[in-house]
């Protein structure tokens, strides 16, 4: 049985608490904090990092009596889309060993799909929960930004990303979703919302009327269109109602989405200096020089472009050309969801306009890896939630459909999704 | 040998590392420059976009008393460094 390498660190944390998760074993990636185990971010530069604190998700899945099996492969501090940047090696996708298994949550993605775990934690910035989802032929959802809290989670663009759960069901996200949400004193961007068992609403399966965005769908590979318009036809006779609508403001998500991120990556990555923890270089006489040099060598070759593109954007004299631009791009885009929400319940995508890239191919070209978050970023742009769901209408490759709702509205999102989970199983 | 990129010359690319503190080679500057052009060169498609006057802000900045709470104890927040001296954080040399 070939080695997926699905773990950067396999090892076994048990909770002796009984509660919703009594029973069950949940894969964590490894950008979340787990108490005295080695946390990477699949980077070199946290090598033998041990937390000294869990993440509150984390927190939360333990007194509900989780069992987390290890911290799962990414891609270098969650920059990626096929988990190829992890300094730890990359993840085979269980479906096809030659493929990628998406990213930047593709061990996340595997260990649900390979079915060592029914549950997993992933994070999503662009699409590190979605696309792997989509790749793997599992469940992944975004929540919206603020249900779930964000402390313990270490930062790539933190205006931008959530934890999110994996699942082989739509139960499984529901179920998981209802433990890891809430507001936290320790994250002021969650938001108090009632506490909610999210799990009620698979038990409540609705059709409702959708969406289909041009242009996240006419540029789609052939075989992606052709599975998604099956699956559609599939949940027009269960009641779901669709047309074909334009969104423009989303032509321009994925040049927003990489300024922002690359802009908040080069803030949020200046704290690895060696000197609290971490890495430390022995080259260097002074701070500078020293900081330099641990930094360069042992931050991988996509952080590095990441933070010198995101360092440009914002220095004198370029931000107003870059940064003000992508912010401005983000309003708008939110606020034509918000316009096509007032006139559709759902708007609905291919999660992913390719399949799975067989693995070393998209490395190296950057482009082409980064138009394939085209459906994904303008919904952390938004701010706002969408579950991926595998459509099983592909012979060979998993094609995932995207379902995009309302800020917080989460319930019709698991509704819309157990009724397609009947429909398409 | 490759096209020679529009956006960003190689002096740029040592002075941006310089200013993010990351210490590339020439071999690496080499090898990231015509990447970094590309993306540069789509992230003018953003030159075309009107900069809002009034950003409507979704978030309002929350704060909480100043009161002291618990945290890390000292030796939790020194275990991961690789040298300490009498509890603090050793560093290398300002200058």
């Amino acid at each position: 049985m070939t080695d997926l390498n699905i773990y950067i660190t396999k090892e076994e944390v048990q909770s002796d608490n009984k509660g919703l998760l009594d029973g069950e074993k949940v894969a964590v990636k490894d950008n979340l904090c787990l108490k005295d185990v080695q946390t990477t971010c699949g980077s070199k530069i946290l090598e033998g990092y041990k937390p000294p604190y869990n993440a509150t998700v984390v927190e939360k899945i333990l007194s509900e009596g989780a069992t987390i099996t290890g911290k799962t492969n990414m891609d270098e501090f969650a920059m990626g889309t096929t988990t190829e940047t992890s300094y730890y090696g990359a993840t085979k996708n269980p479906v096809d060993t030659e493929r990628v298994p998406g990213g930047s949550s593709g061990g996340s993605a595997a260990a649900v799909a390979n079915g060592d775990v029914n549950l997993a934690l992933g994070s999503d910035t662009g699409g590190s929960v979605r696309c792997p989802a989509s790749f793997c032929g599992v469940y992944g959802l975004k929540p919206t930004y603020g249900l779930v809290s964000r402390y313990g989670l270490i930062a790539y663009a933190n205006s931008l990303e959530q934890v999110g759960p994996i699942a082989d069901s739509v139960e499984g996200i529901a179920k998981l979703l209802t433990v890891i949400s809430g507001a936290d004193e320790n994250d002021h961007t969650t938001v108090e919302t009632e506490a909610t068992d999210y799990t009620q609403f698979c038990e409540d399966p609705q059709a409702y009327d959708v969406g289909v965005p041009s242009e996240l769908i006419d540029n789609a590979d052939e075989e992606v269109k052709e599975a998604f318009w099956s699956a559609m036809d599939k949940l027009e006779s269960q009641g779901f109602s669709y047309e074909k609508i334009d969104m423009p403001s989303v032509e321009k998500a994925v040049e927003a989405y990489y300024v922002i991120a690359m802009s908040e990556a080069s803030s949020n990555l200046a704290r690895f200096d060696g000197v609290r923890y971490g890495h430390r270089s022995e080259d260097g006489d002074n701070w500078n020089e020293n900081f330099s040099a641990t930094r360069g060598e042992a931050f991988g070759d996509e952080v590095k472009k990441r933070i010198m593109l995101g360092t440009y954007a914002t220095s004198e004299g370029y931000k107003d050309d870059y940064y003000d631009k992508a912010q401005s791009v983000r309003t708008q885009i939110r606020s034509e969801f918000s316009s096509k929400f007032n006139e559709y319940d759902l708007i609905v995508t291919p999660t992913m306009p390719v399949k799975p890239f067989k693995i070393g191919d998209s490395l190296d070209d950057p482009i082409k890896m980064y138009l394939a978050d085209a459906n994904t970023t303008p919904i952390n742009l938004s701010n706002i939630p969408a579950l991926s769901l595998p459509t099983r209408e592909s012979d060979d490759l998993p094609v995932g459909m995207q379902m995009i709702a309302p800020s917080f509205s989460e319930p019709r999102l698991l509704r819309a999704a157990s009724l397609a989970q009947d429909t398409l199983d | 040998m490759t096209n020679s990129p529009e956006r960003v010359s190689e002096d740029d690319v040592h002075h941006i590392a310089e200013l993010a503190r990351v210490t590339v080679d020439d071999e690496e500057v080499e090898r990231y420059i015509e990447q970094m052009d590309k993306v540069l060169d789509r992230f003018e498609s953003l030159d075309e976009v009107k900069v809002d006057e009034e950003r409507e802000d979704q978030l309002e900045n929350i704060v909480r008393p100043d009161v002291i709470d618990e945290s890390l104890t000292q030796e939790e927040a020194l275990g991961n460094a690789e040298e300490t001296k009498d509890g603090y954080f050793k560093g290398p040399s300002t200058n």
